[in-house]
């Protein structure tokens, strides 16, 4: 721990790049000043902001499931579940539960500190920047957003200009309901993006891709700013041949095509026998024609592709492996069928990318050794499945692989228990939030210990110089069996 | 480099350190290594720092020691999936979340603490069951060579390895995919390791440094202030991150100050400081001199005293510093303690602010709600109130920055959380999918009622409501299912 090399102690806050032609400068300082005011460290006012923000949710309902319908093609039953119900799930959560997780948490003492006051004292970091992704842009703006409130923290959201619908509602119609001096939605693509990424934050949290991921930490790094990147990957399915193969169907269709597979959670290909295969697709397809009928475009519950972009990018990957179901697409529509491709190579583009669309690839192993290698020779996927009538299987699954989250003989419905926290790892992600996890995320855990003034005696034994006899006395005191009362 | 990372990634992959059996194992031969070996240890951290080997001992092998017995003691418990709340949804699953290593970890270690700092990251990283490579300070150089000997000759010798060298082999190691990077030094170098990093996604851990502001309340007993201050301060010839950096304080009190920090040195050191056998050196030329240049124009108000053959710097207080000299721009790291005298508590707190977060901060007072104020209007790593140093004793707190002070902590279980990936698990069965009726599309207005009803709820009351709305729920399961069918 050598000098501060570049000189200054003293912090310069938020001003750091371009003078004049920067148009989020004016935003974060005035944000930053609020935050040092203290205005945002009273529970009664982050509470006043969750219920702003439940407010926000409950008048606008028409305008978030029309967002949402104009950028996903959601239906509001889709919107809610997904979205809005979780958000005030949340929000609920975090009122309720504030004062419990704002309370210093008491620390165990040892032998020499039973005398102290330790505790852990949940400080919010600062001024902190939300990056949100055009998927389930509400869920992905707003489960943050709650988090960060809650710990005390002021905010600059960055939704996602890809989905543009929702985009509008969080910019124009959001910041009437909260505090403007500590909350404030910031608009732009990459290149405003990168700009915004040269301020100093005290801690980012951004949902989006790996390749993006790591332009933030980079970013982060030259502020030394912490982060949680809510990543991606390939999340495999692995069916086991004892299963019964129409309700498999039904859990891995229902997931898969969710939002048309735009879900950074959802299974992303299936590995199976050759045999499990032959029983699988019929009962795809008959899960399918079920959720959506024998014309899915017409479907009210399937989802579209968010833009021409994915739409082209997935439209492509079509051409991988064989048809099995699916396979239709209409371009005006950013329409893509639900599809199942068989007969494909791990060398494909299906298979090198996180597919993000209502294409389900199906590769053959000849068991669960052979899925666990394949599973293991790639990058550590946000979610896992495996699915099998024996609990053998399914525990060896896990034991046997990593990644963010796993699930058993289901779908991400994981996700609806606030107690279980979302993250990836490795390549997937760092870090992780949802109900209490996100007001740890966006807190710092401040270790507070108060030792009594007076008792001076009992500290002589740690001042020097050191006789022998006392360095005798230490060492037994100290010594290998009394070592756990440290 | 990378062939010897590959070799380690090559181990993990054996899921050999994955065992509890085989984790205690090696904490247990690492225990062995400590206690057998101890007379060696001792000896590279006293040529390294002028340590006697008793304020080795104290300093860092104690830590060490008890880090493994804890460790050894709660194991098991913290490698166990931890059941977590359910909702009615999942009431009849399994839900919890399982600890698992990450893989291979990079521990940097620095050269003030070298023992301790790089053992105490590497005693959690073998707990969680990863594979570690570690590289101590290259500045310290006897305990650097000491561990690239001894830990193979008591650890697995593909797991746990020690890669030696200066800048360059750093640079070349940080190139390499690591699945955590636990780093201990000074922010410049920790924005390098972060980048490098983010190259690759690897989370990390960075306990950095800062100036440690101490401020001294009028309303408190000097004599033991002074003497616990004077003890933080020039413990390893103030070569300590949580050192008191400098002192803020009322003007009226700095002679006070001044006069008991001189006699508490006496008391500790003897006449003659240079002498005692209690007085560590500086690490290096470098930092001597640098330590030296922040003397420059300042009030020596005593000590000051210099000796460049043998590194040695006089335990040194400056009074009526100005905030803008060099001493005040730097994290001193050296035995040079500046009082920055200030009007009052509300000066002080925002000379605090105005800086850069620092890892720790004291403050001494009688006044419990000024302690309490202390710790409201700022923000820091750690707190002690009426202590130096002492928050890092307790293994029970994360130890760690916050802002340029670091990010992450560890200690203790926090060590063992930080090396793992606690991975969330929901297991079903795959029976009972009449209840999933409801989630599957078509949607009718009577699923969205029972959507929201089973979405909106929350049911971690009392168990008595949870019987009824367990009972409750499977009626409407049944009711689901029939009106379906």
């Amino acid at each position: 721990m050598s000098k501060e090399e570049g000189g200054s102690a003293v912090k310069s806050p938020g001003a750091e790049p371009t003078l004049g032609t920067d148009p989020f400068e004016d935003t974060l300082r005035r944000l930053r000043e609020a935050f040092h005011s203290g205005c945002t460290r009273p529970a009664a006012f982050r509470a006043e902001q969750l219920q702003a923000l439940g407010r926000f949710l409950q008048e606008n309902k028409q305008l978030l499931h029309d967002a949402l319908a104009q950028d996903l093609h959601k239906s509001a039953f889709d919107s809610d579940i997904s979205e809005l119900i979780i958000c005030q799930n949340e929000i609920n959560l975090a009122l309720k539960n504030l004062q419990a997780w704002m309370k210093d948490t008491p620390a165990s003492t040892n032998l020499f500190t039973k005398l102290d006051s330790a505790f852990v004292r949940k400080e919010p970091f600062g001024l902190v920047l939300i990056i949100a992704p055009w998927n389930l842009p509400m869920n992905l703006s707003l489960v943050p957003l709650v988090g960060a409130l809650a710990a005390g923290n002021c905010v600059v959201l960055k939704p996602s200009e890809i989905s543009r619908g929702t985009e509008k509602v969080l910019a124009e119609v959001l910041p009437r309901y909260l505090d403007q001096s500590c909350f404030a939605v910031v608009l732009g693509g990459p290149e405003e993006t990168g700009q915004l990424l040269k301020h100093k934050f005290d801690y980012i949290f951004f949902t989006g891709s790996p390749r993006v991921g790591k332009i933030v930490m980079t970013a982060a790094a030259k502020h030394l700013t912490p982060v949680t990147l809510e990543l991606g990957g390939k999340n495999p399915c692995y069916v086991d041949d004892d299963c019964d193969a129409q309700i498999v169907a039904n859990r891995v269709a229902w997931f898969r095509y969710f939002n048309a597979g735009q879900t950074c959670v959802a299974p992303d290909y299936l590995l199976c026998s050759p045999e499990m295969q032959e029983r699988l697709l019929p009962a795809l397809q008959s899960a399918i024609t079920r959720f959506y009928g024998d014309d899915p475009q017409s479907s009210p519950n399937l989802g579209r592709i968010i833009n021409q972009k994915q739409f082209q990018r997935l439209r492509a990957l079509l051409g991988c492996g064989r048809v099995a179901i699916g396979g239709q697409s209409d371009e005006c529509d950013r329409y893509i069928a639900p599809t199942v491709l068989v007969d494909v190579q791990e060398t494909e583009p299906v298979m090198q990318e996180e597919i993000f669309g209502p294409i389900l690839p199906i590769v053959n192993v000849q068991g669960m050794d052979e899925a666990i290698e394949f599973i293991n020779r790639r990058e550590k996927p946000l979610a896992l499945y495996a699915f099998s009538n024996s609990s053998q299987v399914v525990n060896q699954m896990l034991e046997r692989t990593s990644s963010g989250s796993f699930g058993g003989n289901d779908g991400f419905i994981y996700m609806t228990l606030p107690s279980l926290p979302l993250g990836g790892v490795g390549h997937s992600g760092t870090g992780r939030y949802h109900g209490k996890f996100t007001f740890d995320t966006f807190s710092h855990h401040r270790a507070c210990l108060l030792c009594p003034a007076g008792l001076e005696e009992l500290n002589n034994i740690r001042y020097p110089p050191y006789s022998h006899s006392m360095q005798e006395l230490v060492r037994w005191a100290l010594g290998s069996h009394s070592c756990t009362l440290l | 480099m990378e062939h010897e990372v590959q070799r380690v990634r090559q181990a993990f992959l054996s899921g050999r350190s994955r065992p509890l059996r085989f984790r205690l194992q090696q904490l247990e031969a690492l225990r062995r290594m400590v206690q057998e070996r101890e007379k060696d240890i001792l000896a590279a951290i006293g040529s390294d720092l002028c340590k006697s080997e008793f304020n080795a001992y104290s300093q860092e092998v104690i830590a060490v020691l008890g880090e493994i017995d804890f460790m050894l003691e709660n194991l098991p418990e913290w490698i166990t999936a931890k059941p977590v709340k359910k909702n009615l949804l999942t009431m009849l699953d399994e839900a919890y979340l399982q600890p698992q290593p990450l893989g291979v970890v990079l521990i940097i270690g620095a050269w003030n603490y070298p023992f301790v700092l790089t053992i105490q990251p590497l005693i959690g990283a073998i707990a969680a069951g990863n594979a570690v490579i570690i590289k101590p300070s290259e500045l310290s150089e006897n305990t650097a060579t000491i561990l690239a000997k001894l830990l193979p000759q008591y650890l697995d010798q593909d797991l746990y390895i020690v890669i030696n060298g200066g800048v360059e082999e750093t640079t070349e190691l940080l190139k390499q995919r690591f699945d955590h990077i636990l780093y201990t030094g000074n922010t410049t170098v920790g924005k390098i390791v972060m980048e490098a990093a983010a190259k690759h996604l690897t989370p990390v851990t960075l306990e950095l440094g800062g100036k440690s502001p101490c401020y001294i309340d009028k309303d408190c007993d000097l004599d033991i202030v002074c003497r616990r201050i004077t003890w933080g301060k020039y413990m390893n010839c103030g070569q300590t991150c949580i050192a008191p950096d400098y002192i803020l304080c009322e003007a009226s009190l700095q002679n006070q100050i001044v006069q008991k920090i001189k006699e508490t040195v006496k008391e500790f050191y003897g006449e003659n400081v240079k002498e005692s056998p209690d007085y560590e050196r500086i690490i290096n030329h470098r930092h001597f001199k640098r330590i030296l240049s922040l003397l420059e124009g300042q009030k020596i108000a005593f000590g000051g005293e210099t000796d460049e053959a043998t590194r040695y710097i006089a335990p040194t207080v400056l009074t009526d510093v100005d905030p803008k000299t060099k001493v005040m721009q730097e994290e001193i790291f050296g035995p040079v303690l500046p009082i920055v005298p200030v009007k009052n508590v509300d000066e002080a707190i925002n000379f605090i602010n105005e800086r850069e977060k620092p890892l720790a901060l004291y403050v001494f007072s009688h006044n419990h709600k000024l302690i309490k104020r202390m710790i409201d209007e700022t923000s820091s790593g750690g707190v002690t109130g009426n202590d130096v140093i002492m928050h890092f004793m307790l293994n029970s707190f994360p130890f760690g920055g916050v802002g340029s002070s670091g990010m992450g902590a560890y200690h203790g279980k926090h060590t063992f959380d930080t090396f793992s990936h606690q991975r969330p698990c929901l297991l079903k069965s795959l029976k009972r999918e009449g209840a999933n009726k409801l989630r599957y599309p078509p949607n009718s207005q009577s699923k969205v009622y029972w959507g929201k009803f089973f979405l909106l709820k929350r049911f971690n009351k009392e168990k008595l409501g949870l019987l009824l709305l367990t009972f409750l729920g499977i009626v409407a399961a049944v009711l689901v299912k029939a009106e379906y069918y």
